[in-house]
C-alpha cells in the first residue's frame, strides 16, 4: 500500500527536482551574465525528465528490456548513469565580442517560464497531497 | 546538489556586481587625482570577472571577482602651464579615467543586480511555496 503511494509522487518528485536543477542553471546564466567567455546552459527538460523517470523504473516511454524467450532467460534492463545529463549550450542570437553568449532577455523569460511551472509543480502536488490525507482520514 | 545553491550563486553575483560598483565608484571619485601616494597620476581600475564553479555540479557557477587590474590606457595630457607638477612641455598628466564609460559601467552592473536580486526573490518565494505542500 505504501510503495504505491510513493509511486505515485516520485515522478513529482523527479520533476521538480529537475525544475531546481534547471533553475540553477538559469541562475547560474545570469550570475555570470558579465563574465568573459561564459557559455550560457540550459537542461534539455522533456528529455532529462524522460530519461530519469526510466532510470527509476517509473513509467515512461524508451525503457529498455532484454526480450525473454525462455522461462529461464534472467530479465535484464540496461543500465544507464543515474543523474542528470551534462547541460546543453545555448545557441545565442546575437554572440558578443567578449565571447559570452547569455542574453539576459532569453535567461529572464525562460527563468520566469520555470518559476510558472515549478509553481504549477507544487500545486498539483500539494492537491494530490491534499487527496491523500483525505482519504486516509475520512 | 543542495537546495541552496541558487542563493549561492546569485549571492555571489551580487557581491561581484556590488564590488564592480564600488571600482567604478572609485574611478568616478578619482577622475581628476592627479597624484597617488606613490606620485604617479591614477589609474582607472578594472574588475575581471571569472566563474566559480559549484563543487558536485556541472556547468553550474556563480561569479567572483578574479582580480583588479589597472588600465593600461595613455593618461590624459591637460596642457597647464603654471602647474608645479607641469612637464617641459606644459602638460599635465591626468588620470586616464573615462567617466562616460565609467557611469555606463555602472548601471550594467545596477541591473546585473537587479537581476540576481530577482532571481533570490523568485527562488524564496518557490522555496516557501515547498515548504507548504500539502497545507
Amino acid at each position: 500500500m505504501m510503495d504505491r503511494i510513493v509511486a505515485e509522487l516520485d515522478f513529482h518528485k523527479a520533476a521538480l527536482a529537475l525544475r531546481e536543477q534547471r533553475q540553477a542553471v538559469l541562475a547560474s546564466n545570469i550570475a555570470n551574465a558579465d563574465t568573459p567567455h561564459y557559455k550560457a546552459r540550459d537542461l534539455d527538460f522533456a528529455a532529462t525528465l524522460e530519461r530519469v523517470t526510466a532510470d527509476a523504473g517509473l513509467a515512461g516511454p524508451g525503457r529498455v528490456t532484454l526480450q525473454l524467450t525462455s522461462a529461464r532467460h534472467i530479465p535484464g534492463q540496461a543500465q544507464r548513469p543515474v543523474g542528470v545529463d551534462d547541460p546543453l549550450f545555448r545557441i545565442p542570437f546575437q554572440p558578443s565580442l567578449d565571447g559570452n553568449t547569455v542574453e539576459m532577455d532569453v535567461e529572464r523569460v525562460e527563468f520566469a517560464d520555470n518559476t510558472l511551472r515549478s509553481q504549477t509543480e507544487l500545486q498539483v502536488l500539494s492537491q494530490r497531497l491534499k487527496t491523500l490525507l483525505g482519504a486516509i482520514q475520512s | 546538489m543542495s537546495s541552496f545553491s541558487i542563493f549561492q550563486i546569485a549571492g555571489s553575483a551580487l557581491t561581484a556586481q556590488s564590488q564592480r560598483m564600488n571600482v567604478a565608484a572609485s574611478n568616478i571619485a578619482n577622475a581628476d587625482s592627479v597624484v597617488q601616494p606613490d606620485g604617479q597620476p591614477y589609474r582607472a581600475r578594472l574588475p575581471v570577472f571569472q566563474v566559480q564553479p559549484q563543487a558536485g555540479s556541472v556547468g553550474v557557477g556563480g561569479v567572483r571577482v578574479a582580480q583588479v587590474l589597472e588600465s593600461t590606457a595613455p593618461a590624459r595630457m591637460q596642457y597647464e602651464p603654471g602647474n608645479p607638477l607641469a612637464d617641459a612641455d606644459g602638460y599635465v598628466a591626468m588620470p586616464n579615467v573615462d567617466p562616460v564609460a565609467e557611469m555606463v559601467n555602472m548601471i550594467s552592473a545596477a541591473r546585473s543586480y537587479q537581476a540576481n536580486v530577482e532571481v533570490i526573490n523568485t527562488s524564496k518565494a518557490l522555496m516557501a511555496r515547498t515548504l507548504s505542500l500539502g497545507q
